[in-house]
């Protein structure tokens, strides 16, 4: 597939560099920066273009006349709805997709027209086909990880009907010491499947006879409703939280404690006292303080050592580490952080900080299902990136690959495993004698992200 | 270091493949080389194994600065390697000699030490040539179109490899699919060489190697009078036309394929100057030496100047006459424009037109800017904005470029060659020409010089094939800190 991205910020070099490792992607990258080009072609390999994103002239040298996906990743909603339309309008870009931020925009949906179901008629708004939110996508993530005290990681699958739940098993989990086996015997009416196992980092494979350990990560899907259930087997459960402080007053930041602000007490500490200012006009429930998120005599005096959760989610991921780590060392209960670089992602989640979020591969998943061939619904990486999630259709006749046969014969890559299936509206745990019939929508776990490829092969038709 | 010499292992296996072509001539015209052959390609394929089977707990991803150190080693390696066959098919040839001859070969230079060119077995006048010819695009970039598994690193070893100062730019987003277009683009061309040169009256053989010969701009010969041999224009023309191919950009050629248009060739500034110089000069020196009464009418004048101003001037050194015997005007003009006609990303050497153009533009902003201190003026090349960052890349390889060529004239000054044969030979080496002048000069070949100054020269040709930046960088200190 030939892909242009527009914009070398930090989504659109996660992007290019995810979308490059998938030999079959050949990827140029536009950006007005050349210092940002020269050092992205020097890592990864793709082609690089420098230039304004939105001008016929810039799209058509980077190869819109050919190019199968046009995604609009500039820090201006404005440039990237114009560069969607304008490639469409000239070069007929099949797939347009943009990074739209304001919520100015997003909450008027009929501005975007997806060209895949235009008729003439319909001939209104921006050629947009698919249109992403990385703020939003990250309020929603950090909201569920809110939701769930405990969880490192929760991702949807299937409109929500079904979640994958990262977390590390402790001491008081009931499971915790005994064979996975008897999960069945204790919570006999809800099914649940466990994915994947870390032991110390490496992936072992969860067996009936595997015996949980504390400090164990794992990886289960459950219908929704059930997650709780499965999740009191893995840890104590916790109380649900009342008190959250957020560090940054950001985009992120507003829009978590606009979402949190009905059900718990949010404080919101921003550096800036013009912008804490602006946010304290647009909060009605929460408490925006200004004042320095690694001031230790201020989060002292905030009361930080009752707070339920901390999450440090400014600009600077370096400030946002240490502010974690103080918190942490202040009494706070459960410390998150706002960690873009794989490398610290790794460091940290050992030590101090409970989870490390990382904005880019949560962002990324909806972008990598629209790339892949096959009818890919859903993307998630796991574990920064290692491993991935995914969620796909599975077509065809009886008798192909995968329609039509019990999960234990269809040929999988190693490390790949089909964890569920959400047929209609039933959620099935995949069983070796399963049987995959046509329209299923399969979720599948892959520990090793090299076998991508021949997944999708499988499921193409 | 020694994740380097993985990859370089690598190489020397895949090398062991080139020797199949000789092999199959071998078979063909039973000349009885078949067996030194393939002890050559036995010898190569044992080497790479054993240097990757050593080191293949160090493999990694190539970082950039590996590139240098895996491109020049690289060359130095299959130019060794490559002198199995020749030391084996001709007793008597010395290391040195051989090695001056693949080296040669490699570096698309076409100097030769060889004579008895004409009843030399097939097979060894075949390897010399495909030498040229895989040379020309480069063997580090036939590599990488070859190894996908170098990634990033490929764009590391192509910067490292291919001619020119700017080499950001790619055709295609994927390294491997660029190094492939420009080979599959290089390929295509020379099999229309090939067609042509036999309708214009060779045999398919010397059609086949003054193809290799030309499109690498390498210029060794299957005869010891070269072109000279024939005494046909219709050679002489076909050469000329595929000549001035080879000396431009294979990019735009590619981009021409691509676009089934020759819109492509139409802007570009570098192949319409080198075509300019070109033509002026050749009507000014065939007037010259008319004049000086070499040759009796002005046509014949004309049809041999062309040739071999061209075949010099485009640093591939195929000779029809011996020029070296024309008034010193002549030669003189030829080695000068050997130093910069050839086209960026083409397989001639030198400076590059690219770079000439961007000096003589920066000589004339100077110059401007005493006039109108306060003036704004971007250095321009066919209306595009030549960053500062490469105009002082170019001031700098033209520094070393200069320094290098006194040094080395020096060295063989030294060594007691005179100073003609030296400066000339220097020149024809390092801009990969050819024949020089003197003791050099077309009439004979580089049989004469020492040892040492036969090294001298082999260094000449590897410095001007890498374009000097990358080799030298291995001799400064930062290189080397960890």
């Amino acid at each position: 597939m030939k892909i242009i991205i527009l914009g070398a910020g930090q989504v659109g070099r996660t992007a290019a560099q995810h979308l490059a490792r998938e030999e079959a992607n050949d990827v140029t990258v536009v950006d007005t920066d050349e210092r940002l080009l020269r050092d992205l072609q020097d890592r990864i390999d793709i082609r690089t273009l420098q230039g304004n994103a939105a001008s016929p002239q810039t799209l058509e040298m980077a190869g819109a006349r050919d190019a199968d996906m046009i995604v609009a990743l500039t820090n201006s909603d404005e440039v990237n709805m114009v560069a969607c339309q304008n490639a469409w309008s000239l070069f007929g870009t099949k797939t347009k997709i943009a990074r739209i931020r304001s919520r100015d925009y997003t909450t008027r949906p009929e501005l975007f027209v997806s060209t895949e179901t235009l008729t003439p008629d319909k001939l209104f708004g921006f050629a947009v086909d698919m249109y992403l939110s990385p703020e939003e996508a990250v309020t929603a993530y950090i909201e569920r990880l809110i939701r769930y005290p405990g969880a490192l990681q929760v991702v949807d699958f299937a409109d929500g009907r079904v979640r994958l739940v990262g977390l590390r098993a402790l001491k008081g989990g009931l499971l915790v010491g005994r064979p996975l086996r008897e999960l069945r015997l204790h919570i006999p009416r809800t099914d649940a499947r466990v994915a994947a196992i870390y032991r110390k980092g490496e992936s072992i494979d969860p067996e009936g006879e595997t015996i949980i350990e504390d400090g164990d990560e794992i990886f289960f899907v459950a219908a929704t409703q059930d997650i709780r259930a499965v999740m009191s087997e893995m840890r104590k459960l916790e109380d649900p939280v009342k008190r959250v402080v957020i560090a940054g007053g950001g985009n992120i930041g507003l829009r978590l404690a606009q979402t949190l602000e009905d059900q718990n007490q949010v404080k919101v500490i921003e550096r800036d006292a013009k912008r804490a200012r602006r946010i304290s006009e647009q909060l009605r429930n929460s408490i925006v303080l200004a004042g320095d998120a690694a001031d230790e005599e201020l989060l002292v005096e905030e009361n930080i050592d009752s707070a339920d959760v901390f999450c440090a989610l400014t600009n600077s991921e370096e400030a946002n580490i240490l502010s974690a780590m103080l918190a942490k060392r202040l009494g706070a209960h459960r410390v998150m952080a706002l960690i873009s670089r794989p490398a610290y992602a790794e460091l940290m989640q050992t030590g101090p900080i409970d989870v490390a979020i990382s904005p880019q591969t949560v962002t990324i998943g909806s972008l990598l299902a629209y790339v892949r061939r096959g009818d890919v619904v859903q993307v998630h990486s796991l574990r920064s990136g290692a491993a991935e999630a995914m969620e796909t259709i599975a077509h065809g006749i009886r008798g192909g690959k995968v329609v039509g046969r019990p999960i234990e014969d269809i040929r999988l890559p190693e490390g790949a495993k089909i964890v569920t299936v959400v047929r209609g509206d039933d959620v099935i745990m995949a069983h070796h004698d399963t049987v995959i019939e046509n329209g299923d929508h399969v979720i599948l776990f892959l520990a090793d992200k090299r076998h991508v490829e021949q997944v999708e092969r499988l499921f193409q038709t | 270091m020694l994740a380097v010499l993985n990859v370089l292992g690598s190489m020397l296996m895949l090398f062991s493949i080139t020797y199949v072509l000789p092999a199959l001539t071998s078979l063909i015209y039973s000349d009885g080389m078949l067996l030194n052959f393939l002890y050559a390609a036995a010898g190569s394929l044992l080497a790479g194994a054993l240097i990757t089977g050593l080191t293949r707990k160090h493999k990694r991803e190539l970082r950039s600065r590996d590139g240098f150190l895996l491109v020049t080693l690289g060359w130095v390696l299959m130019s060794a390697i490559a002198t199995v066959p020749l030391m084996l098919g001709l007793p008597g040839l010395s290391f040195t000699d051989a090695f001056f001859e693949t080296m040669s070969g490699l570096s698309t230079t076409g100097a030769t030490v060889l004579t008895g060119l004409d009843t030399m077995a097939p097979s060894l006048n075949l390897w010399r040539h495909a030498l040229i010819w895989y040379g020309g695009m480069g063997i580090i970039v036939l590599v990488v179109a070859i190894l996908p598994m170098l990634g990033v690193g490929g764009m590391q070893l192509y910067k490292a490899e291919a001619p020119g100062p700017v080499k950001d730019e790619k055709l295609t987003p994927r390294i491997t699919s660029t190094a492939r277009a420009l080979w599959v683009v290089y390929f295509l061309i020379t099999v229309a060489c090939i067609l042509s040169l036999k309708v214009a009256g060779m045999n398919w053989f010397d059609a086949i190697c003054h193809a290799f010969a030309t499109l690498g701009l390498g210029g060794f010969s299957t005869h010891d009078a070269s072109i000279g041999y024939y005494h046909s224009p219709a050679i002489e023309a076909v050469l000329i036309v595929f000549m001035l191919i080879s000396a431009m950009n294979f990019a735009r050629h590619f981009i021409a394929w691509q676009q089934k248009s020759l819109r492509a060739y139409a802007n570009d500034v570098e192949a319409r100057a080198m075509l300019l110089i070109i033509g002026i000069a050749t009507f000014g020196v065939s007037f010259y030496i008319w004049i000086h009464g070499v040759y009796p009418s002005y046509w014949t004048a004309l049809r041999h100047t062309a040739f071999n101003l061209v075949s010099i001037a485009t640093d591939c050194g195929l000779v029809s006459q011996d020029y070296g015997s024309w008034p010193a005007f002549a030669p003189m003009t030829m080695l000068m424009l050997s130093c910069y006609c050839a086209n960026t990303g083409s397989t001639g050497g030198g400076i590059k037109m690219f770079r000439t153009l961007v000096l003589f533009r920066q000589a004339a902003r100077e110059m401007f800017l005493l006039v109108h201190p306060q003036a704004v003026t971007p250095v321009k090349i066919g209306g595009q904005v030549v960053a500062n960052k490469i105009v002082f890349a170019v001031l700098a390889f033209v520094v070393l470029y200069f320094g290098t060529v006194v040094t080395l004239t020096f060295v063989l000054l030294a060594s007691g060659l005179d100073f003609l044969s030296a400066f000339s030979a220097i020149i024809a080496c390092i801009n990969n020409a050819g024949p020089g002048l003197g003791v050099v000069g077309p009439a004979s070949n580089y049989q004469g010089l020492t040892d040492f100054q036969t090294w001298v020269c082999s260094l000449a040709m590897l410095l001007g094939r890498l374009e000097i930046f990358s080799m030298l960088i291995l001799f400064t200190p930062a290189y080397w800190r960890k």
